[in-house]
C-alpha cells in the first residue's frame, strides 16, 4: 500500500520534470550553458535579451570542462558559451554542436592585480620581483593561466619568477589567492575586477599573449529552437557588445 | 612525486590527528560540561561544510591577515598557504571529525567501570588512561587512524583551495588527478586514480584484517 | 581518652530519589556486612568510601582521613581494594597481568603488613588460572581473580559490592569457601554489601542494617540478629550465627561435636574435621523449641540448658525469645520462636531457666 503511494508520488514528480523539460524546449525559452567567468555579464545580457525579444534565456553556470562533460552526457542545453575555443570545436567535432554556428563572443583580458594599492605599477613590478608569491591559473587547464605564462615569457621574467608561482585551479581561485593576500599579486581576469577599483592593477597589453577567445556555439538540441538562435544573434549585436565590454572583455568587433 | 607527497601528508596528518584528536575525544567522552555538545558540533562541522567553503576560511586564516600569517612571520614568511605545513594544518582541520568520532565512541563504549577499577588499584588518572583506556579503545584508534589517513589521501577541495598546486610542495595526488582530467589527459589520470583506488583498498582491507585478528586474539 | 573506632563513615547528600544519610563506625578487623533491600544506598556508601562518588561528609580509615570537609582524597590515593559486582577484569590483560596491575607488574613476596603474590594465589586457588585468558574463565573464577587483584593492591580496607550476586548458585557455592578462608586468614577489614541474609550469616562479624538511605542499626552480628527490637529478629527466617570450634567427631554416626560459649552441639557432617577448626553454626529461630525440664525420651540430639533473657510478642499468635546458653544464661545467644499458647501453658517468663531443644543447625566450616 505504502509502496504504491510512493511509486505514484515518484511518477508524479517525474511527470512534472518531464513537463518542465518539454515546456522549455518548445516555448520561448532556451537553456544556455555558460562558463562561470561570464556569470555577471550573462545575467545582464539575459535581461536585455528578454526586453528585446521576449524570450527567456535560462542560464546554467559552471566550469567549462564540466559543462562540456554534461553536454556530452546529454544535458538539455541548446547554447554553449565556453570559456575557450577548444571545447566548442570539440562539441562540433563530436556532432553535438551545429557546424558553422560557432563564433567568438568575448575575448578575455588578463590583468596583473594586487590587493595592495601600491604594489602593481606596470611591467617593472614583475621585473623588480619584490614579492614572495605570484598567483596565476593553472596554465595546463585554464586559458588565463596559459596567457599569463605567455606574457611573462614575452617580458623575459618567467624563468626568474617560476619558483614563486602558485597556481589556482581556475581563475576564480587565483582571484581568491590575491584577494586574501596570500599571494601579493597575480594574473586574474579583467572581468573579475572590472567593477571595482580596489588595489593596484596593470592591464597586460594584448600583444603579449594569444587572445583568450571565448566561443559560443549552437548545440544540436537547440537546432529547432527559435529562442536559441535569437539569443546567439543578440549576442553578436552591438547592444550585447557594450555590455560585454563593460564587464572587462574584448569583443570580436574590438579585435 | 605527487604520490610520495600525498603519503607524507597523510602520514603526518594522521599522526597529528591522533595526538590532537585523542584529548579532544577523551574530553568529549568524559566531560559533563553543558557546552560539550556544542564543542562536538564544532568538531563535526567539516563533515557538512563544503570543502571549498572550509578551504576559503582556511585561506583567510592562514593568510597574512590571519593567525597563520602571524605564525609564518616568525620565520619571515607571509603566509602559511601554499606550503606543505599549511596543507597539514588544513588536512588536520578537515579530517578531525573522522578521527575524533570513532575514538570518542570507543571511549564512551568502554564506560566508567574499567577506569574505576584502575583507580581503586592505585592507578593515577594518567596511568589508567594509558594502560586501560587507550588499550581498550584500540579499535576506535585504529578506525580513526584509517579514516583520517584515507580521508587525507582523498582530500581534494581544501588542498585545491590552499595549496597553490606547487609540485613537490602542495601538488598532491588528488589535485594531480584533477589537473590531468581538466587537461583531458585521461591516461595519466587513469593511472593515478587506479593506483589510488588500489592503495585505498589495500590499506582499508589490511586494517580490517588486523582488527579482526586483534579481536580474535582478545577473546 | 577513648580509642577511636578504626573506620568511621558519615555521608549525607541527595541520591536520586532519596536522601542518603549514613553514619556508622566499624572495627578494624573482620567483615562488616552492609545489608538491606536493593536500592537502599549500600552501594553508594561503598562508592563514597572509595572516592568514586562524592557526597558531603567524612570518612576515616585506620587513622587516615580520606574525606572531611574540603579534604577529599582521589580514589587512587585511598588504600582500598574494591571488588565490583561484576568481576570487571581488564579484558586486554592476562590473569597474571590483572593481578599484578597495582604493583606495576612486580611480583612481591609477603612481608609484615603486605600480602605477597604467592599468598594470594594460594589463598584463592588461582594457580591453575594463571595462564588462561580472562574471557575463558567462569564467573566464579573471574570473581576470585578480582578479589585477588584487589588484595594485591595492599588495601587497608577491602570493599566488596555484592560480589556473588551476578553468579549462579553453583559458582556462589564454589567461591564462598574462599571468602571464608580470607576472613580467617587476613587481618584486613572488609565491607561486604549484600541483600542476601545467607551470605551475612556465613561471612559477617558485624552488621550495618540499611533502609532507604539510613542506617537502622550497626554492631556485632550476633547482637543485631538477636535484637528483638529490630525487624531482623521478627522475620520468619530470623536466625543467629554462632562461632564454634570443632571439639570431636563421632565416626559411627557421622556427627561433629562443636563447642560454643555455654554449650556444645552435635551436627551431622560428612567429613571429619580436625579438632580446633573454626566453624560457624546457623541456628534458625524456628528450629529452637523449649522445655521446662530435660525430656526423657526424644529424637532431638541437642538439648542445651539456657535461660530466657528477653521475650517479645511478634503478633497475636507467636512470640520471639532471646536465650542465653548455660545455666546462668551467660553463654552464646539463641533466638527461639514459640506460639503464645506454648508460652502460656509452660508458664514461661524472662529470667527462667529452660532447656533449648535445637532440631537442626547448619554448619559451615572455616
Amino acid at each position: 500500500m505504502e509502496l504504491r503511494v510512493r511509486v505514484k508520488g515518484a511518477a508524479a514528480g517525474f511527470a512534472v520534470v518531464l513537463g518542465l523539460l518539454t515546456a522549455s524546449a518548445s516555448a520561448d525559452q532556451t537553456n544556455v550553458a555558460v562558463a562561470a567567468n561570464f556569470t555577471e555579464a550573462a545575467n545582464e545580457l539575459g535581461a536585455a535579451f528578454k526586453a528585446e525579444t521576449g524570450h527567456d534565456a535560462v542560464f546554467s553556470f559552471g566550469a567549462t570542462g564540466q559543462l562540456y562533460t554534461q553536454i556530452t552526457q546529454g544535458a538539455p542545453f541548446e547554447v554553449f558559451l565556453s570559456a575557450d575555443d577548444v571545447r566548442t570545436a570539440k562539441v562540433i567535432e563530436e556532432g553535438l554542436g551545429v557546424n558553422g554556428t560557432d563564433f567568438t563572443y568575448a575575448i578575455g583580458k588578463i590583468v596583473l592585480w594586487s590587493a595592495d594599492a601600491a604594489l602593481v605599477k606596470g611591467e617593472e613590478t614583475l621585473k623588480a620581483g619584490t614579492f614572495a608569491k605570484i598567483a596565476m591559473a593553472n596554465p595546463e587547464t585554464a586559458p588565463y593561466g596559459a596567457a599569463a605564462v605567455e606574457a611573462m615569457k614575452a617580458l623575459g621574467v618567467y624563468d626568474g619568477l617560476q619558483a614563486r608561482i602558485v597556481q589556482g585551479t581556475n581563475i576564480a581561485q587565483t582571484y581568491q589567492f590575491v584577494e586574501t593576500g596570500n599571494a601579493e599579486l597575480g594574473f586574474v581576469a579583467l572581468s573579475q575586477i572590472a567593477a571595482g577599483d580596489r588595489g593596484s592593477r596593470w592591464v597586460v597589453p594584448a600583444e603579449l599573449y594569444t587572445p583568450i577567445k571565448q566561443d559560443a556555439v549552437l548545440l544540436k538540441k537547440g537546432e529547432q529552437s527559435a529562442a536559441a538562435k535569437a539569443f546567439l544573434d543578440f549576442l553578436k549585436g552591438p547592444a550585447a557588445a557594450a555590455v560585454i565590454e563593460k564587464y572587462g572583455y574584448g569583443t570580436g568587433s574590438a579585435n | 612525486m605527487a604520490v610520495r607527497l600525498t603519503v607524507e601528508l597523510a602520514t603526518l596528518t594522521t599522526a597529528i590527528l591522533l595526538i590532537v584528536g585523542t584529548p579532544v575525544a577523551w574530553w568529549l567522552a568524559r566531560s559533563r560540561a553543558w557546552y560539550k555538545e556544542a564543542v562536538a558540533a564544532i568538531v563535526a562541522l567539516p563533515l557538512v561544510l563544503p570543502p571549498t567553503v572550509l578551504g576559503f576560511y582556511l585561506l583567510v586564516t592562514l593568510g597574512p591577515s590571519g593567525p597563520g600569517g602571524a605564525l609564518a612571520s616568525l620565520w619571515g614568511a607571509r603566509t602559511l598557504a601554499f606550503t606543505f605545513e599549511g596543507l597539514v594544518i588544513g588536512s588536520v582541520v578537515y579530517s578531525l571529525p573522522f578521527v575524533v568520532q570513532p575514538i570518542r565512541n570507543a571511549f564512551e563504549a568502554m564506560g566508567d567501570r574499567p577506569l574505576e577499577v584502575a583507580a581503586t588499584l592505585r592507578a593515577s588518572p594518567w596511568r589508567s588512561f594509558w594502560t586501560v583506556a587507550v588499550p581498550l579503545a584500540r579499535p576506535g584508534f585504529l578506525t580513526g587512524a584509517v579514516l583520517g589517513f584515507a580521508h587525507t589521501v582523498g582530500e581534494f577541495g581544501v588542498v585545491l583551495m590552499i595549496g597553490g598546486n606547487i609540485p613537490g610542495e602542495t601538488k598532491v595526488l588528488s589535485v594531480a588527478i584533477y589537473d590531468y582530467v581538466e587537461a583531458l589527459r585521461w591516461r595519466e589520470a587513469n593511472i593515478l586514480a587506479g593506483g589510488m583506488v588500489v592503495f585505498a583498498f589495500i590499506v582499508i582491507l589490511s586494517m580490517m584484517l588486523i582488527e579482526k585478528r586483534m579481536r580474535r586474539a582478545g577473546e | 581518652m577513648s580509642v577511636r573506632p578504626a573506620i568511621e563513615v558519615a555521608f549525607a547528600g541527595e541520591l536520586g530519589k532519596f536522601r542518603l544519610d549514613a553514619r556508622f563506625d566499624a572495627p578494624g578487623k573482620g567483615i562488616t556486612a552492609l545489608f538491606g533491600p536493593s536500592g537502599c544506598g549500600k552501594t553508594s556508601v561503598l562508592r563514597c568510601i572509595a572516592g568514586l562518588q562524592r557526597l558531603g561528609g567524612a570518612c576515616r580509615v585506620a587513622g587516615e582521613v580520606w574525606q572531611d570537609g574540603d579534604v577529599f582524597l582521589p580514589p587512587h590515593r585511598r588504600a582500598v581494594g574494591y571488588v565490583f559486582q561484576e568481576a570487571s577484569l581488564f579484558p586486554h590483560m592476562s590473569v597474571r597481568a590483572n593481578l599484578l596491575y597495582s604493583s606495576h607488574g612486580k611480583v612481591l613476596p609477603s612481608a609484615s603488613g603486605r600480602i605477597g603474590f604467592d599468598e594470594v594465589v594460594d589463598l584463592l586457588g588461582l594457580d591453575a588460572l594463571m595462564g588462561r585468558a580472562t574471557q575463558h574463565l567462569s564467573g566464579g573464577e573471574r570473581q576470585r581473580v578480582a578479589v585477588g587483584r584487589a588484595l594485591l593492591s595492599q588495601p587497608r580496607l577491602l570493599l566488596m559490592d555484592e560480589p556473588l550476586s551476578a553468579l549462579d548458585r553453583q559458582s556462589r557455592d564454589e567461591i564462598l569457601p574462599f571468602l571464608e578462608r580470607l576472613h580467617d586468614t587476613l587481618e584486613i577489614p572488609a565491607f561486604y554489601v549484600t541483600h542476601d541474609m545467607a551470605e551475612v550469616e556465613r561471612l559477617a562479624d558485624h552488621l550495618v542494617l540499611m533502609r532507604a538511605g539510613k542506617v537502622e542499626a550497626a554492631g556485632p552480628l550476633g547482637g543485631i540478629q538477636a535484637d528483638v527490637d529490630l525487624s531482623l529478629a521478627r522475620q520468619r527466617e530470623a536466625a543467629v550465627s554462632l562461632d564454634a570450634v570443632v571439639a570431636g567427631y563421632d565416626r559411627r554416626y557421622g556427627l561433629a561435636r562443636l563447642d560454643v560459649a555455654g554449650g556444645s552441639f552435635l551436627v551431622p557432617s560428612a567429613a571429619e574435621h580436625p579438632v580446633g577448626t573454626g566453624a560457624r553454626l546457623r541456628i534458625g529461630a524456628g528450629e529452637v523449641s523449649l522445655a521446662r525440664e530435660a525430656p526423657h525420651a526424644t529424637s532431638i540430639l541437642n538439648l542445651l540448658p539456657a535461660r530466657i533473657l528477653q521475650a517479645r510478642p511478634i503478633d497475636e499468635r507467636e512470640m520471639i525469645l532471646v536465650l542465653g546458653l548455660g545455666a546462668e544464661g551467660d553463654g552464646a545467644t539463641l533466638l527461639a520462636r514459640l506460639t503464645r499458647m506454648s508460652w502460656d501453658h509452660l508458664g514461661l517468663a524472662p529470667g527462667m531457666a529452660v532447656v533449648a531443644q535445637v532440631k537442626s543447625a547448619a554448619l559451615s566450616l572455616r
